[in-house]
């Protein structure tokens, strides 16, 4: 859609809807099937919300699809599952070295009690987990473990095992895209769970009350429900789970009935004075898990309201207003309830509806650091080092990405705390908390470093080459489309013609009139690539541009 | 302020300079304008300085201040953490109450009259929910009421109402506030924007470039994208003050080292000292969630717990050391907090669960030291299910340090805290009681609606400026709920008048919100009877 159009579609929706409410205007498209233009506008739309932003290749690609079939490609990911992390680290001061692991492959099945040893795999994961994000097949599904690993919030510190932790992300990757109440199960007796939020130390003479609080409050209803569970549910939740264990040499949790409380559990009339019989024998935790799943479902309003506003906050926008609430939240929680608690129809729905095309909901999303960092490495096909032949080099270069986003908070494998990052949560700013007096400089900062003179660890060097992203373009020879293609990629939102005159004749140009000065030193460039003058005259210019790009507060936007 | 004088700041010719600094318009006043003039003699000796330490996770009050007198039922209640009585640290001049063995700071601090110990501040129907709570005492809402503003945010929001318009300004050239990390917390939040800004080095600071800048539209992605620029326009403006005040500060006290607390402290000790008007400082440190290990098996007193209450004890210590070095520690007084206490019975992790009411430390050289309130009483036979219940409210605690330290006046303090609090005597400043200066804060920056009279009673007209095209001037609750909208149309550039008739809603704070285009200004207002 060209910049006409854009503010033609803003007023024709703001004439239908005065503003009134405190945000700025919304819309009133709802669920109807997207049957617009589908060009790069619309794809790109779609890619950098459903995966770690959009490429050229990719790009180029979804287009041939129409707009359903792209959708149902994204949901229906093909790739095998990333292969694990492996050893990229070194022993020193470990008592116990990890010996029958050779460096470069993985130490997922080997158990290892050397808190050292420990400390160093947890390291190795979250590069890893940075890792497979830049390298993502083409598909939902990363994004989609990004969310799962932001609602069931861990951190890798307290987990403490490497192989649970890892045990409990693939967990989330293998059930991104499946059944909702069936990952919640599987999350409840997950050893990196049970050891995160303490399921293993919650006895019948000592019931832990963390786990049974966080699933009624930040896993399945939410704190927002009136009337909600009370304080003696969360005891009552905390009695019916008691006795799961973790067996940490084989990375599994069990079931031990010797601590688990078999006395009735009587809930409160929020679910309809439920009791949940007290069971004996083996199978007694899982018969009264499933009770008691059973009944936190049976508020299924509750629940699936909570998840599709969750799923609205990741990938369209945070304000809800009435409209949107009616139009798009109200019918995609009865798709969910519907479907059984099946995740797909409910994605496929919001993804391919006129809502989520709807101008008004475009470019509204501030990138989290993740994004910013691995989004531009993946725009730009920043070459990393050989993920195999040359794995540690390429681990390290994903340890530069990781700290970059952790620097502004947004630490993979360790969110804050369990409610996940407050970006995704805490009104009224939501993805706006992302970006501070003391964010900005370091995003700008990160950025610059890249287009620039790159980031160097090891001989090699992390690097945008802007000539290679410009010869990826349809004409890099004429500046207005240069301009214009790479606008197309790397924003969401336009720039006025004066901007980009001001920034083709200041940049590009040197401040000439002519577009020709620009194309001339372009096919010179490209008639003798090795001639260090003409590639530095392009090169330099081209740099310019895209720090100039990054820099601009639009950048932020997807 | 009066209705005159608003008028006559909002003629933009005579007293406004528009000047484009960087692609940003600032505008600043001339020289020869009364308020400038009024500024030049004023002096910042007088200017006090709120820190507040927030302990996330929840802290063990009742291993941190333990009650003597009721030893026996304390050492029941929670064998298998509870402090020996030989080993707890005794206050000069009180036998019922004595401090965690690893409080030795805190310990000094108080027997040299510099600590204020407020017993079981907690509030009503207690939150067990760890950001539940931790909102209620950020936003000072009721337990069932939910407010998106901090308590700190309203505060500087009604001494700075225009902020960020026309900020920062020759009346106020620093941050209103300051929280030392990487995230703004709800604390800071005023009803339209945050009134804090974050750093984590004061010295370090990337250059921001002047870019081009396109009008953004009135959706949702121009309203993300001008709070990005606005943040990134301020961090440019503040960057220099902060160096400078930062720069000016040379040499400061031993702080411990691999100590957080002690760290982010340091820099609020430069950033006082060199100079920053800034009036609220925020910081905090994690890791008191001990449902599990909460001391080790073998010694109560020690394990994760101890390792944390002496890093907020080494940490202020150091902290108020440092100001009297450096001659600031007149100007002051601090605060301790965590979303709630933990359960008087211990569980057998050798932990303790989520609780309810827990002590608060207020420290700083005008402090008026000592025990204020009595110690829980424990039950015998501690259950599972008893708690603290709370002595004081936490809003109290943050009425008096206003009405006491920041000179709020009562009405405002109303405004502030939605309700009438407790006074509690917990410091002095000598200050308070004469005037002056609030007019100019009040005054500074850009102004955009305001209404007279206020307090009222049934009726109070809204003057508002326009820049021209769509505005909206509504009325919202503290809940934030729109309750009544008073204009909502196009209008000429221009300053106009609108009433706001409050029949039949009840007394207590309203909002009068400005919104035109992506500029919002929000004002507090107080309905009261009549």
């Amino acid at each position: 859609m060209n910049r006409r159009d854009f503010l033609t579609a803003r007023r024709q929706n703001t004439r239908q809807k005065p503003f009134s409410s405190q945000h700025s205007a919304r819309t009133l498209s709802g669920l109807t099937p997207y049957s617009g233009p589908w060009g790069t506008e619309e794809v790109v739309h779609l890619l950098k919300r459903t995966m770690f932003g959009a490429t050229v290749d990719d790009v180029a690609y979804f287009k041939t699809l129409s707009t359903s079939q792209a959708v149902d490609e994204l949901l229906n990911p093909v790739a095998a599952l990333p292969s694990p992390p492996v050893k990229d680290y070194d022993t020193t001061g470990a008592s116990t070295p990890d010996t029958t692991v050779a460096p470069g492959a993985t130490w997922v099945s080997d158990y290892n009690t050397d808190g050292t040893i420990q400390s160093r795999r947890r390291y190795s994961f979250k590069r890893w987990g940075i890792g497979v994000m830049i390298n993502q097949d083409r598909s939902i599904r990363e994004k989609m473990t990004l969310f799962w690993h932001n609602h069931f919030a861990t951190e890798s510190v307290a987990i403490e095992e490497p192989l649970i932790l890892y045990k409990h992300h693939t967990l989330l990757r293998t059930n991104s895209l499946g059944n909702f109440k069936a990952l919640v199960r599987a999350v409840t007796i997950d050893p990196g769970m049970l050891r995160y939020l303490n399921g293993y130390l919650n006895t019948n003479t000592a019931p832990d009350e963390n786990y049974g609080r966080e699933l009624q409050e930040l896993f399945t209803l939410g704190k927002e429900n009136n009337p909600n569970y009370t304080e003696d549910d969360v005891k009552a939740a905390a009695r019916v789970l008691t006795g799961w264990r973790i067996d940490f040499p084989t990375s599994s949790s069990n079931f031990n009935v010797s601590k688990h409380d078999i006395t009735n559990k009587q809930f409160s009339s929020f679910y309809g004075n439920t009791v949940i019989a007290g069971r004996t024998g083996a199978t007694a935790g899982d018969a009264e898990l499933d009770d008691f799943l059973n009944m936190i479902f049976n508020k299924s309003v509750e629940v699936s309201q909570f998840i599709v506003k969750k799923l609205y906050r990741w990938f369209c926008y945070y304000t809800i207003d009435a409209t949107a609430q009616a139009t798009v939240i109200d019918p995609l929680a009865q798709i969910f309830r519907d479907n059984n608690w099946d995740l797909k129809p409910v994605l496929s729905a919001l993804l391919k509806s006129d809502h989520f095309f709807d101008p008004l909901n475009r470019g509204c999303v501030i990138k989290s650091p993740i994004e910013l960092s691995v989004e531009l490495c993946r725009e730009f096909n920043v070459t990393f080092p050989d993920t195999v032949s040359d794995y540690a080099d390429a681990y390290g270069m994903w340890d530069f990405i990781m700290n970059q986003s952790s620097i502004n908070n947004q630490e993979f494998g360790d969110p804050p705390n369990v409610s996940g990052w407050p970006s995704y949560y805490q009104a009224p700013q939501f993805y706006e908390l992302w970006i501070n007096s003391d964010t900005l400089p370091k995003r700008e900062r990160f950025t610059d470093t890249l287009i620039e003179n790159g980031y160097t660890r090891n001989g090699k060097t992390l690097k945008i080459d802007p000539i290679a992203f410009a010869k990826k373009l349809s004409n890099a020879g004429d500046p207005n489309v240069l301009i214009d293609d790479s606008l197309a990629i790397l924003y969401r939102v336009p720039l006025s013609d004066t901007s980009k005159a001001t920034i083709k004749t200041n940049i590009l140009l040197s401040g000439q009139a002519q577009d020709y000065y620009w194309t001339n030193a372009w096919n010179a460039y490209l008639a003798n690539p090795s001639d260090m003058a003409a590639f530095q005259t392009v090169y330099n210019r081209l740099r310019d541009l895209y720090k100039y790009l990054m820099n601009l507060a639009e950048y932020q936007l997807a | 302020m009066k209705r005159r004088d608003f008028l006559r700041n909002t003629i933009p010719a005579a007293t406004i300079l528009p000047i484009i600094v960087g692609g940003f318009s600032i505008k600043a006043y001339a020289a020869d304008n009364p308020m400038v003039k009024a500024l030049m003699g004023a002096t910042t000796d007088t200017d006090k300085v709120l820190v507040l330490i927030q302990l996330n996770g929840g802290n063990d009050g009742l291993n941190m201040v333990i009650p003597i007198d009721g030893y026996g039922n304390y050492f029941n209640a929670r064998i298998n953490i509870a402090i020996p009585q030989n080993r707890i640290l005794p206050l000069s001049g009180n036998n019922s109450t004595g401090l965690h063995p690893s409080m030795t700071g805190m310990q000094t601090m108080y027997n040299e009259s510099k600590l204020a110990i407020v017993q079981a501040v907690g509030y009503p129907s207690p939150n067990f929910s760890h950001f539940r709570a931790t909102d209620i005492w950020m936003s000072a809402s009721d337990s069932n009421q939910v407010v998106n503003t901090g308590w700190a945010g309203r505060y500087l929001s009604s001494e700075f109402p225009n902020y960020p318009n026309g900020f920062p300004n020759a009346s106020m050239t620093d941050p209103l506030a300051i929280q030392i990390g990487s995230i703004t917390s709800l604390a800071l939040q005023g009803p339209a924007v945050s009134m804090g800004m974050s750093i984590t080095d004061p010295t370090n600071f990337y250059n921001l470039i002047d870019g081009v800048i396109d009008p953004a539209p009135n959706t949702p992605w121009g309203k993300e994208l001008t709070y990005i620029r606005l943040i990134a326009q301020q961090t440019k403006q503040y960057a220099t003050v902060i160096k400078n005040a930062a720069a000016a500060v040379t040499t400061q006290g031993t702080y411990p080292s691999s100590n957080d607390l002690a760290q982010q402290l340091k820099v609020v000790a430069r950033l006082v000292k060199g100079g920053l008007k800034t009036r609220v400082y925020m910081v905090s440190t994690g890791g008191f969630d001990t449902h599990s290990s909460q001391t080790t098996v073998t010694d109560t007193t020690v394990g994760n717990h101890a390792n944390l209450l002496a890093k907020v004890s080494n940490a202020i210590k150091a902290f108020m050391d440092d100001l009297e070095g450096l001659g600031v520690s007149d100007r002051v007084i601090g605060m301790t907090f965590s979303e709630f206490g933990r359960r008087i019975k211990s569980n057998s992790s050798v932990g303790t669960d989520h609780g309810a009411a827990a002590p608060v430390f207020v420290f700083g050289k005008n402090v008026h030291s000592g025990v204020v309130g009595t110690n829980p009483s424990i039950p015998s036979g501690a259950t599972v299910n008893d708690n603290i219940p709370f002595q004081y409210d936490f809003r109290s605690i943050y009425s008096s340090i206003l009405s006491q330290w920041f000179c709020v006046n009562s009405t405002d303090l109303q405004t502030i805290m939605f309700k009438n609090f407790q006074n509690i005597p917990l410091c002095v400043n000598g200050a308070c009681g004469s005037t002056g200066l609030d007019d100019i804060y009040r005054n500074s920056g850009e102004q955009l609606i305001i209404n007279y009279p206020n307090p009222f009673t049934e009726s109070t007209r809204l003057t508002f400026k326009t820049k021209g095209g769509h505005t909206l001037v509504h009325i919202i609750d503290t809940l934030g709920r729109s309750i009544k909208t008073l204009t909502d149309k196009e209008y000429a550039p221009g300053v106009y008048n609108v009433d706001f008739n409050s029949y039949g809603i009840p007394a207590g704070v309203y909002y009068a919100r400005f919104q035109n285009g992506a500029i919002q200004q929000v004002r507090p207002m107080l309905k009261v009877r009549q």
